[in-house]
């Protein structure tokens, strides 16, 4: 418990830091959200950029606006977008649940069937399946994702038009919740296979070397030597110890997933946190693009505290060793 | 069961493999080096200017003959309904035009609102909101008469205290100051009469009457005492305007969705029952989703995307229109840097790039001749004035000698990646003047107008837009006073008090023929000092499906409303 509980104060540290980080990073890059707006609309007249300065407070010091945001940050307000004049927590709120549900379909689309073609794999090393698995993750790794998802896009979105290729519903969409479930389920392939490719790659490769090991050790030629159906040693004694690294890295994933969105998202138009910061940069909408940067690291930490306490509950060792130490 | 799991992991990996054939013919179709959203297009200047496109009240069966060449001619009779589709790239902040310019707001913004009056492609005011209008002798008020049915979306009667609140929030508002800076006061004691009355004669007040310039708003909304650039109602569902849409949903960073506004003044007009407006991050979603069917229409969004769709029957692809937007596309020359401060060094750059051949292999033919600060279809462009569009390497060497520059020497370029193919074609021709272009590459907009503003460069690519009349547009670029420290701002720093007189004089009369000549003059003398050079007019391309008849191709384009359009399926 003390444990957790000393993890917890790190990360309200950490979280700081990153937000101190991020408006300072910010702030160093050419150009504001004054020179962006005034570009949008041809503007060349000095006054304009100052009024426009002086509206968002970016004619205050820098350090005088840092004060402000965390003391804003402190008090649960992120802030206005400077760009659409709207508060920063409507606009998150409004594009975290795509971002989520693209990234929960790609990783359970990767997990899922990456451990299982690598399970399969791992039965036997040498065969022409196992090899064709390494050579296919190597592939799907070497892919950028946004070169993925133009390829999907031009041949499987647009050459024989198979699933739609851009955005969450199609353009002319009525209907009751449950056809704009299947409306969103039918958006949401492509990009989410496109995000879940590389990860496919990966697991399936893990979890191959990982079973590899655990089925050469004991305790699997122990319940074999019992007689147990191969099932059961698989899933019940291989895949219970074997899956353990998988989901170690699933957990330190999540914000590399969340930062590959941002492609995905941009290439398919899908209106998640990814194309919202995305944009945001392109416009310096530096409320927004913090109030992003905020949320990404609040849940890549709590996404490590979860990987964390899903370990204890698979692996009895650790959660003995945790409580004994805690 | 085996081997039925080996056959299918064998299917898979096949796919993969197959994937990764398709990707060495597939790769890069859509860059085609364009300026924010920018590249396209527009129109080649001709002609037209006999046309009468009309815009007249009771025209139900107003007309299309806007002398669309290279589309097919609206064929029979306007239906009315139907749902067009339109792409566009970016974000909408808003869509009040009285605080904020650009395409963005202007194209959802002059289907929402209407404004006084619209252009012919003559360029002759034509009746919008206003019946009728006049000047008076002495050039120093204007007169409205507004049409006395004309409703606000939510049934307010449009009326002239609402155009004199959009004048005052303008001017005190819009970037574009000089448009509405000489306006003295605005009368609106009759509820359909409007006088306004100016301090100078002020020709560019008749544009500055356009949807794309000056959107009636409700004052009885946006009056309330809140600060209007950041007020809740400029944007959201509950929008209410003036034009033939009104809006129904709106998320401007998603979609935008616009219906028939029943109580329109023009009778029978829209057509249309609904605009759904898609706006996409990436100006490959527009070219994809045309292909798709997704859109009935969109702006090129590069001139890689006018060749792909010149060639598909299922579209009307053409370069009609958009003339008073005015793009030119040009190279600013910073005066303060040493070894360009001196007009023949300036010249010897201008002549020694090939503007003819910059048209043809990085705009791919899709731009026209351009020599001067005012776009080619205005009325005030010279197409005789001094230029270097002839590209004379010789001539440019003996500049170059004379002010003991022969040697050749160095110049800093700054460019976002969109900028590059630009940069390297400058850099490449330069070379044969000894003159070496670094080409400094840019991340992004901001960056790249933080360095222009601040004159830190040496040569800097831009497009720059006219907006209508030179006085909104043009003077900018030249004007001593507006040497300022702003992007699209006079970012050579050149100065000629000659040439502010001239635009001076000529932004003060309503005689065209003189304003000609001014201008004429003042191009001239600009052209003479060569701060800029000027490389072409990009075109601006429409591309629409073939069942979208009477589209926008007048001088303001798409940011003109789409009242008369219709749909033949």
């Amino acid at each position: 418990m003390k444990a957790i509980a000393a993890r917890v104060a790190q990360a309200v540290g950490l979280i700081l830091a990153v937000v101190v980080l991020n408006f300072l990073l910010i702030q160093i890059a050419p150009g504001d959200a004054a020179t962006a707006i005034a570009g949008d609309q041809t503007a060349s007249d000095p006054e304009v950029i100052a009024e426009l300065r002086e509206q968002y407070g970016l004619d205050k010091p820098v350090v005088v606006q840092l004060g402000i945001y965390i003391g804003n940050v402190a008090q649960g307000d992120l802030g206005t977008s400077i760009w659409f004049n709207e508060p920063v927590s409507d606009l998150l709120l409004a594009r975290v649940w795509p971002t989520v549900l693209l990234s929960a379909s790609a990783l359970a689309f990767a997990v899922v069937l990456g451990v299982t073609i690598g399970t399969i794999a791992a039965r036997r090393p040498e065969s022409l399946l196992s090899h064709g698995i390494t050579v296919l993750a190597l592939v799907g790794f070497a892919m950028p994702v946004f070169w993925t998802g133009l390829l999907l896009l031009i041949l499987v979105g647009v050459r024989y038009d198979f699933f739609p290729v851009s955005g969450i519903h199609d353009l002319d969409f009525s209907g009751n919740w449950l056809e704009s479930w299947l409306d969103i389920g039918q958006h949401l392939i492509l990009p989410a296979l496109t995000l879940g490719l590389v990860y496919l790659a990966q697991y399936s490769r893990l979890s191959r070397a990982s079973m590899l090991e655990v089925l050469e050790s004991d305790y699997v030629r122990t319940a074999r030597a019992k007689g147990l159906s191969e099932r059961s040693v698989i899933f019940k004694h291989g895949l219970r110890n074997g899956i353990i690294p998988v989901i170690t890295i699933l957990g330190l994933q999540f914000g590399a997933v969340l930062s590959g969105a941002i492609l995905v998202e941009s290439v398919f138009s899908w209106p998640g946190l990814g194309r919202l910061a995305f944009e945001a940069v392109q416009r310096r909408d530096t409320p927004v693009l913090l109030g992003v940067l905020l949320l990404v690291s609040v849940s890549v930490i709590l996404a490590n505290l979860a990987t964390d306490l899903v370990y204890r509950i698979i692996d009895p060792r650790i959660r003995v060793s945790g409580s004994t130490n805690g | 069961m085996r081997q039925s799991r080996l056959k299918a992991l064998l299917a898979l990996l096949l796919a993969f493999a197959l994937i990764a054939a398709a990707c060495g013919g597939s790769d890069d179709e859509a860059d085609g080096g364009d300026e924010e959203n920018s590249t396209e297009a527009d129109s080649d200047s001709d002609s037209d200017e006999e046309s009468d496109s009309d815009s007249d009240s009771d025209e139900a069966d107003s007309d299309s003959d806007e002398g669309d060449d290279a589309a097919p001619a609206a064929s029979g009779d306007p239906v009315s309904g139907g749902t067009l589709t339109f792409a566009i790239v970016g974000g909408v902040r808003h869509l009040n035009g009285n605080v904020q310019s650009g395409l963005a707001t202007g194209i959802p913004g002059t289907q929402v609102n209407a404004s006084p009056l619209l252009f012919n492609e003559a360029y002759e005011p034509q009746p919008y909101l206003a019946e009728s209008w006049e000047i008076s002798n002495d050039g120093l008020q204007l007169t409205l008469n507004l049409r006395d049915n004309a409703v606000f979306h939510d049934g307010t009667p449009i009326t002239s205290e609402d155009v004199a609140f959009s004048i005052k929030t303008s001017k005190e508002n819009h970037p574009f100051k000089p448009m509405f800076e000489p306006v003295e006061s605005v009368d609106s004691s009759d509820p359909l009469t409007v006088v306004i009355t100016l301090s100078k004669p002020h020709p560019a007040i008749l544009m500055a009457m356009t949807p794309a310039l000056l959107p009636i708003i409700p004052k009885h909304i946006f009056d309330d005492g809140q600060d209007i650039k950041e007020h809740p109602r400029n944007a959201g569902d509950d929008f209410v305007g003036s034009g033939p849409f009104q809006v129904t949903e709106y998320d401007g960073d998603e979609l935008i969705r616009l219906a028939k506004f029943d109580d329109f003044f023009l009778e029978g007009l829209p057509y249309l029952d609904e605009i759904t407006i898609d706006i996409v991050p990436d100006p490959n979603a527009v070219i994809l989703g045309l292909e798709n069917g997704d859109y009935d229409m969109a702006q090129a969004p590069n001139a890689a995307a006018i060749e792909q769709f010149l060639d598909d029957d299922r579209f009307n692809t053409d370069p009609k229109g958009h003339e008073a937007i005015g793009k030119i596309d040009w190279l600013f020359l910073n005066i303060r840097s040493g070894n360009l401060s001196t007009p023949e060094a300036r010249k010897a750059i201008s002549l020694a790039i090939d503007q003819a051949g910059w048209r043809d292999i990085v705009q791919l033919g899709f731009a026209q001749p351009n020599v001067t600060g005012i776009q080619n279809a205005s009325p005030f462009y010279n197409a005789d004035a001094t230029n270097y569009d002839n590209r004379d390497v010789e001539g440019a060497m003996a500049l170059l000698e004379e002010v003991g520059l022969g040697d050749g020497f160095e110049l800093d370029m700054p460019a976002t990646a969109s900028m590059l193919p630009t940069a390297e074609y400058i850099k490449q021709n330069l070379e044969d003047i000894n003159v070496t272009v670094n080409i400094r590459q840019v991340p992004d907009f901001p960056t790249w107008a933080a360095d222009t503003s601040s004159g830190s460069f040496d040569i800097t690519y831009t497009q720059l837009w006219n907006w209508g009349d030179p006085v909104i547009g043009v003077e900018r670029s030249y004007r001593c006073d507006n040497r300022v420290e702003v992007v699209f701002a006079n970012n050579s720093w050149y100065c000629n008090e000659d040439v502010d007189e001239l635009l001076a004089q000529a932004g003060s009369t309503f005689d065209n023929d003189e304003r000609q000549d001014l201008y004429f003059q003042a191009t001239e003398l600009i052209n003479q000092d060569a701060p800029v050079v000027y490389l072409g007019k990009p075109d601006t391309y429409q591309i629409r499906s073939t069942r979208v008849q009477n589209p926008p191709t007048g001088i303001w384009g798409f940011m003109s409303p789409w009242h008369e359009l219709w749909l033949s399926e």
